[in-house]
């Protein structure tokens, strides 16, 4: 079989795994599962910036943030409609991407990243202090959520776990095939070129800055969609949605892990280490960052381009070792 | 606002304004080392604030629980502070040459592990550093009562600052080093060992970063999550006064420390507003920062 087709294979038995999870698993999991796809989309998003744009940021969770606290503010206010509290806590992440990005995107290297964590501990300490809106440290819980326009005939997105659970499954598979088709686009070309040769690009007409602060306001967006997701499962958003440890710092780990520039690499990674910090954290639970601190090391030491990159090396490794004996036969032809 | 109005508002938060500048003062020490590390690295150390943690804490057991004398205690916490930055610079060698984010990843790695470490060994307690004794009085500068210790806090800030900017701008070593921040490879070329002086850089950083933790201690609350505040506090300054120029980071520190408790004084809730907003007027003003190029 050739190797792109077991990739297709594999793919394929994965969606049938996702579709068929509530089935054999139970609520708690099923939700566990709800979240870890959340999370996996957002560290898609995140994949956009630093793998494909090579915009290396360390303040995403700012975004993912945003999301949540437009979602249950939406809730809260305006609306118990799902799909409006998710377009309009997307739009209002994707504005803030943008607007920080205008700022960002001017400086580089070590400055941006720096500007980016700087930008994301802000919001964090925002979060928290801004209580009239926030509740501060009690944050918001929110009512359940409903398909139908208006409050008329809400479903109720907590009887059953399993309707939460595909609702989640249906917006991540969007998210994640808009990212497939955005980086396989014409724009999504130019960002790996602005990644690999700002000055080339530039010359060659393109507006650098333009590419980059689009990137910023489309991974924000959808970094904004993730967290509305994973607090309209959760019907509850604090302030430590803001958190650097457990989803900007995370997110970059998951991408890190899965490998850079590959969109499914950092949700697998995602997985990962969602799995690993819930497998953990119920052995010894305090001392996470010990243990997520030595993996950050490790992998950055030992695995450079990631899982996926390794893979995809293998790969190429087989296909070389295959081709090698046909040489000959070309050349006598 | 007329001049009265001036001189009641100076006279109303004559305290918060010099609270503002000894934190302003403690935070340029911190912030020193990082911006050097930036300029002449190219690194995000964000281990540094682990070391102001490491500081802290330690100079609260040495000072207060073991009864040693707090110069001492500063000199030994300093000492170690500079071997913590000799294994830094050993734990990012396998990555010297990679992106700045596999950089900063590693210091990132490392401060999570410093960081829990504390925690084990101190708990999550808070706990206030009282000020050492030979500081613990109070003076009276126009009308007001102020503690002595600030004051010296004060005096260690500006003296650093006199003595680094004299060095670095000066003398023949500073030349090295400013020529090495431009051009790293030129430098090599000329026969002078690059490494080297990263090296004592990224050490002197790391010492004054410990030495930062002793002096943090009576004015910044001892808690686990102290290193991360004042972490992003000097990444603060820096964007503020510009990568690299200890003249921005001087300037840097006393308009955060400024903002934080003069800021806290006169709009308590929107503190993090009036942050966001000093990083923001500056960026748009001078994107490099104040003093950066």
């Amino acid at each position: 079989m050739s190797p792109r087709a077991t990739g297709l294979l594999a793919r394929a038995a994965l969606l049938a795994l996702l579709a068929t999870g509530p089935l054999f698993l139970g609520d708690f999991r099923t939700n566990l599962l709800a979240r870890i796809l959340s999370f996996g989309l957002f560290a898609a998003s995140l994949d956009l910036l630093i793998g494909y744009t090579g915009l290396p940021s360390l303040g995403h969770a700012a975004f993912f943030g945003i999301g949540g606290f437009g979602a249950a503010l939406l809730a809260l206010h305006v609306t118990s409609n799902v799909f409006a509290q998710l377009g309009v806590a997307t739009g209002a992440a994707a504005l803030a991407g943008g607007t920080v990005g205008a700022f960002a995107v001017r400086s580089r290297g070590v400055y941006f990243l720096m500007l980016t964590l700087a930008t994301g501990e802000i919001l964090a300490s925002l979060a928290v202090s801004w209580t009239s809106v926030t509740q501060g440290t009690n944050g918001l819980s929110i009512g359940n959520g409903s398909f139908y326009p208006g409050d008329g005939r809400p479903l109720d997105l907590n009887l059953r776990v399993d309707t939460v659970y595909y609702y989640v499954l249906a917006a991540v598979l969007v998210g994640y095939l808009f990212l497939r088709l955005l980086v396989a686009s014409p724009f999504g070309r130019a960002l790996v070129g602005v990644r690999e040769n700002e000055a080339r690009m530039r010359s060659l007409g393109y507006s650098v800055t333009l590419y980059k602060v689009g990137a910023m306001l489309i991974a924000g967006g959808l970094a904004g969609f993730a967290g509305a997701l994973t607090v309209q499962q959760q019907k509850y958003v604090d302030y430590t949605i803001f958190s650097f440890t457990n989803y900007s710092a995370l997110a970059v780990i998951a991408l890190i892990i899965g490998g850079r520039a590959t969109l499914l690499g950092p949700v697998l990674g995602g997985a990962f280490v969602f799995i690993l910090r819930d497998q953990l954290s119920s052995h010894f639970s305090q001392h996470w960052p010990i243990v997520l601190g030595a993996i950050i090391v490790l992998v950055v030491y030992l695995f450079p381009a990631g899982l996926m990159g390794g893979a995809r090396s293998l790969r190429r490794l087989l296909r070389r070792a295959k081709a090698t004996p046909l040489e000959p036969n070309e050349a006598t032809r | 606002m007329s001049i009265v109005g001036f001189i009641s508002f100076f006279d109303d938060n004559f305290v918060s304004i010099l609270n503002g500048l000894a934190l302003g003062m403690l935070l340029f020490v911190l912030a020193l080392g990082l911006s050097l590390i930036f300029g002449l690295l190219d690194v995000l150390n964000l281990a540094h604030g682990s070391l102001y943690l490491l500081g802290t804490y330690l100079g609260f057991q040495l000072a207060e629980r073991e009864g040693i004398p707090f110069l001492l205690t500063a000199l030994l916490v300093t000492v170690i502070g500079l071997g913590f930055g000799i294994f830094l610079n050993v734990s990012l060698r396998p990555v010297r040459g990679r992106g700045h984010l596999d950089q900063a990843l590693v210091t990132l790695g490392l401060a999570l592990i410093v960081g829990d470490l504390t925690t084990i060994i101190w708990g999550t307690q808070y706990h206030q550093a009282p000020e050492p004794h030979f500081l613990q009085t109070s003076t009276q500068i126009f009308g007001h009562y102020y503690p002595v210790y600030q004051l010296a806090v004060m005096v260690v800030g500006f003296v650093l600052f006199v003595l680094v900017y004299t060095l670095v701008e000066r003398t023949q070593l500073g030349a090295i080093l400013r020529a090495a921040v431009e051009d790293a490879d030129m430098v090599g070329a000329l026969g002078i060992n690059v490494r080297r002086v990263m090296l004592a850089i990224l050490v002197l950083g790391a010492g004054l970063a410990a030495f930062a933790g002793v002096i943090g201690g009576p004015i910044m609350s001892i808690t686990p999550d102290v290193g991360d505040t004042v972490l992003i506090y000097a990444l603060i300054v820096i964007v503020i006064g510009g990568l690299g120029s200890i003249t921005g980071a001087f300037v840097g520190s006393i308009i955060l420390g400024e903002v934080l408790t003069l800021g806290v004084a006169l709009i308590s809730q929107y503190a993090s507003f009036a942050l966001f907003g000093a990083m923001a007027v500056v960026l748009i003003v001078r994107p490099a920062g104040l003093f950066g190029r």
